[in-house]
C-alpha cells in the first residue's frame, strides 16, 4: 500500500463559499484512476474534514463524488455568515490549506 | 438543426473581456447576448448600502460593447442582478448608466426594467403566511429580522425576463435573478429544454471561466439544441473539456448533481460531458424538475453598526511570543477605560501570521513568523464611538508594557498616516430563506422604457 499526498494527486484543491453560511471544499484529480483510487481509500469523509478543521462532524454538511468532474467535494458549516463580525475570508477562498497535507493510502 | 445560440462576455458585468473573443462571438451569430451582474459573495455590505461592488466606468465600458452588438445583430441584451445586488439603489445605479450610454451613442430601444426589492409589509405579510423557510444552515426568521433589514431582494427564476422579453424588450435590465435565467429565458420562450437551458446557463454565467486555463473576465459561447447543449471558449488560448466545465458546475455549490433554483431543481445524475472538438464540449442528460410550490431565494442585509480600522506590524519576538496575552491585557484596558460609560462595541485583533486568516479553523497553533501583521478593528453604533474604541486600543497596544520589553519606544509599527480608517457602516446578511409564491412573476414588477424617445 502507497501512501501519497492529497497534493500530488490533485489538480485543483480550492475552497469558496456556498451561499454565505457554507464553505464548500473541492478537490478536482489529476485524472480518472486518481479519482477512483481515492474515492475507494474513503479516506476523504466526514471524519476526516471535521478533524482537519477542529469541527464536529455535525458541522460537515456533506460528502459529494462528482464522477464527471473527477472530483470530490466537502461542504461545511462557516464557523461565521460571510461578512459577520469577526469573520476573516468573505469568499471563502483560503480556507483549503489543510487539505493540501493530507495523504492518501492507496491500494 | 435548430439551435439557439448565447454568448457570454464576462463573468460579472464590469469585469472586461477582450474584443477579439468578443467580435468571434458576434461572428457566430448569437441569438441572445446575456451577462451576469451580481453575487452575494462579496458579502453583505453591497446589498446592505445599495452600492456595487463593480466599478462604474468599467460596467460602462461592457455595456457600450453589448448593446451596441445587440442592437446592430437585433438580438436581446438581458443583464440579470443589476448593480452587483439587485435592489432598488442597484437597478437605478445600472439604469443610469444604460441611459447615459443611450444619449452619448444616440440609442433607441425599449428597455425594460424589473424589479426585485421587497417591501417589508410584503415580506411580513409572507412571515405570518408561514411561506418564509430557512436554507440551512441558516438561523430562522423572526419578525425582528425583517424590520431590522435595510435591503431585501427575492431572486427572481427565468418566467419574468420572459415576460419582459414578450413585450418586445431589445434590453432587459433584471434586479436581483438566478443566475442563470438571465441567459436561459430567451431560450425557453424559443420552446428549448428547460433542464438543458438552465444547466447552459449555469455554466455560461461564470464567462470563460468553464475552460482551461479558466478566465473570469472572457467570453464563452453556448449552443442549445433539442437534446444537448455545446460550450466553447472564443479566444483560441483557451479550450473546454469535460472536466473543466463539469468542475464549474460544482463550483459554489454544496451539491453538484442536484441544484436548487427558482421552481425547482436542476438534476445532473445522468447529465454527460464529452469532448466535442479541439475547444467545444456537449453537454446532455440534464433535467429540470419543477418543485411545488414554487419558491424563489429572499437575500436581506442590516446594519450592525461602524467600523474603524488600525493596521500595523510587529517584528519584536519578544512581543510576539505574548502575543495573544497582550491582546487580552488591551482589550481589558479598553473595556476598564471606558466602563462608566457603558458603551456597546465589538473589538477584534486579527493576527495576520497568527490565525488571521483561518481562526478557529486553522489547525496550526504554533506561530512561525518573525513578523505579525495586526489589524485592529472595532465597531460600534455610531463612526464616532468606533473611533474612539479603535483609537484608544491602538494607543494602548503601540505603548503596552509587556513583561521582557526591550523595544520602550513602540510596540508597533505603522504603514500609514493616519493610522485609523473610518470604514463606514457595516452589514450582516440576515435573511437567506425561502419564501413560496403562487405566481412566478409576483414579486418581479417590471416596466418598459422607451430609450432615446424624448428623455
Amino acid at each position: 500500500m502507497a501512501t501519497r499526498k492529497l497534493t500530488e494527486l490533485a489538480s485543483v484543491i480550492r475552497s469558496k463559499n456556498s451561499g454565505p453560511y457554507e464553505l464548500t471544499l473541492d478537490v478536482i484529480f489529476k485524472d480518472k484512476a486518481a479519482y477512483d483510487a481515492v474515492c475507494r481509500s474513503q479516506v476523504i469523509n466526514k471524519s476526516t474534514i471535521a478533524n482537519l478543521y477542529g469541527i464536529s462532524e455535525e458541522e460537515v454538511i456533506g460528502i459529494i463524488e462528482f464522477a464527471p468532474a473527477n472530483a470530490i467535494k466537502a461542504t461545511i458549516v462557516r464557523p461565521y455568515p460571510s461578512g459577520a463580525l469577526g469573520e476573516r475570508d468573505v469568499y471563502g477562498a483560503q480556507q483549503h490549506a489543510p487539505l493540501l497535507n493530507l495523504e492518501v493510502s492507496l491500494d | 438543426m435548430k439551435e439557439y445560440r448565447v454568448l457570454s462576455p464576462t463573468a460579472i458585468l464590469g469585469y472586461g473581456f477582450p474584443e477579439e473573443s468578443f467580435r468571434a462571438g458576434l461572428a457566430r451569430q448569437p441569438h441572445l447576448i446575456a451577462v451576469d451582474a451580481g453575487s452575494t459573495d462579496p458579502g453583505p455590505y453591497y446589498l446592505g448600502a445599495g452600492v456595487s461592488f463593480t466599478d462604474r466606468a468599467a460596467v460602462k465600458r461592457d455595456l457600450e460593447l453589448m448593446i451596441e452588438a445587440g442592437l446592430q445583430l437585433d438580438i436581446p441584451v438581458v443583464i440579470g442582478t443589476a448593480g452587483g445586488a439587485g435592489a432598488q439603489a442597484h437597478l437605478q445605479w445600472n439604469l443610469d448608466i444604460i441611459l447615459e450610454l443611450a444619449q452619448e451613442k444616440g440609442w433607441r430601444f425599449p428597455l425594460a426594467v424589473i424589479h426585485a426589492e421587497l417591501d417589508k409589509e410584503t415580506v411580513l405579510k409572507a412571515y405570518h403566511e408561514q411561506k418564509i423557510t430557512p436554507l440551512h444552515p441558516a438561523p430562522a426568521i423572526t419578525e425582528e429580522e425583517i424590520r431590522a433589514a435595510d435591503r431585501i431582494v427575492a431572486q427572481m427564476g427565468p418566467e419574468p425576463v420572459m415576460a419582459a422579453l414578450q413585450k418586445g424588450a431589445k434590453v432587459v435590465l433584471a434586479g436581483r435573478a438566478y443566475d442563470p435565467a438571465v441567459f436561459s429565458a430567451s431560450a425557453l420562450l424559443a420552446g428549448f429544454d428547460k433542464g438543458l437551458a438552465i444547466h447552459m446557463g449555469k455554466i455560461l454565467e461564470c464567462g470563460a471561466i468553464a475552460a482551461s486555463p479558466g478566465s473570469g473576465s472572457d467570453c464563452l459561447l453556448g449552443t442549445l439544441r433539442e437534446d444537448c447543449f455545446i460550450v466553447e471558449p472564443l479566444n483560441p488560448n483557451r479550450r473546454c473539456t469535460p472536466t473543466s466545465v463539469a468542475a464549474h458546475t460544482l463550483y459554489e455549490k454544496t451539491n453538484p448533481y442536484i441544484l436548487p433554483g427558482p421552481g425547482g431543481v436542476l438534476d445532473l445524475r445522468e447529465t454527460t460531458f464529452t469532448q466535442l472538438s479541439e475547444q467545444a464540449v456537449q453537454v446532455a442528460g440534464s433535467k429540470f424538475v419543477p418543485v411545488e410550490p414554487y419558491a424563489v431565494k429572499l437575500e436581506g442585509a442590516k446594519k450592525v453598526g461602524y467600523r474603524t480600522v488600525s493596521i500595523a506590524g510587529c517584528r519584536d519576538p519578544i512581543m510576539i511570543a505574548q502575543i495573544d496575552h497582550i491582546v487580552e491585557a488591551v482589550r481589558e484596558r479598553v473595556a476598564d477605560n471606558f466602563k462608566k460609560y457603558g458603551y456597546d462595541y465589538f473589538l477584534h485583533f486579527n493576527i495576520y501570521g497568527k490565525n488571521g486568516v483561518m481562526g478557529d479553523l486553522e489547525p496550526n497553533s504554533q506561530i512561525t513568523s518573525h513578523e505579525l501583521g495586526i489589524i485592529i478593528e472595532a465597531v460600534a453604533e455610531t463612526q464616532e464611538l468606533a473611533n474612539t474604541i479603535c483609537s484608544f486600543a491602538r494607543s494602548t497596544m503601540l505603548h503596552y508594557g509587556y513583561p521582557g520589553r526591550v523595544a520602550t519606544a513602540g510596540n508597533l509599527a505603522f504603514p500609514y498616516s493616519p493610522s485609523d480608517f473610518k470604514a463606514g457602516p457595516v452589514y450582516n446578511f440576515n435573511i437567506y430563506h425561502l419564501l413560496e409564491v403562487a405566481d412566478p412573476l409576483a414579486l418581479f414588477p417590471a416596466e418598459i422604457i422607451k430609450v432615446g424617445e424624448g428623455q
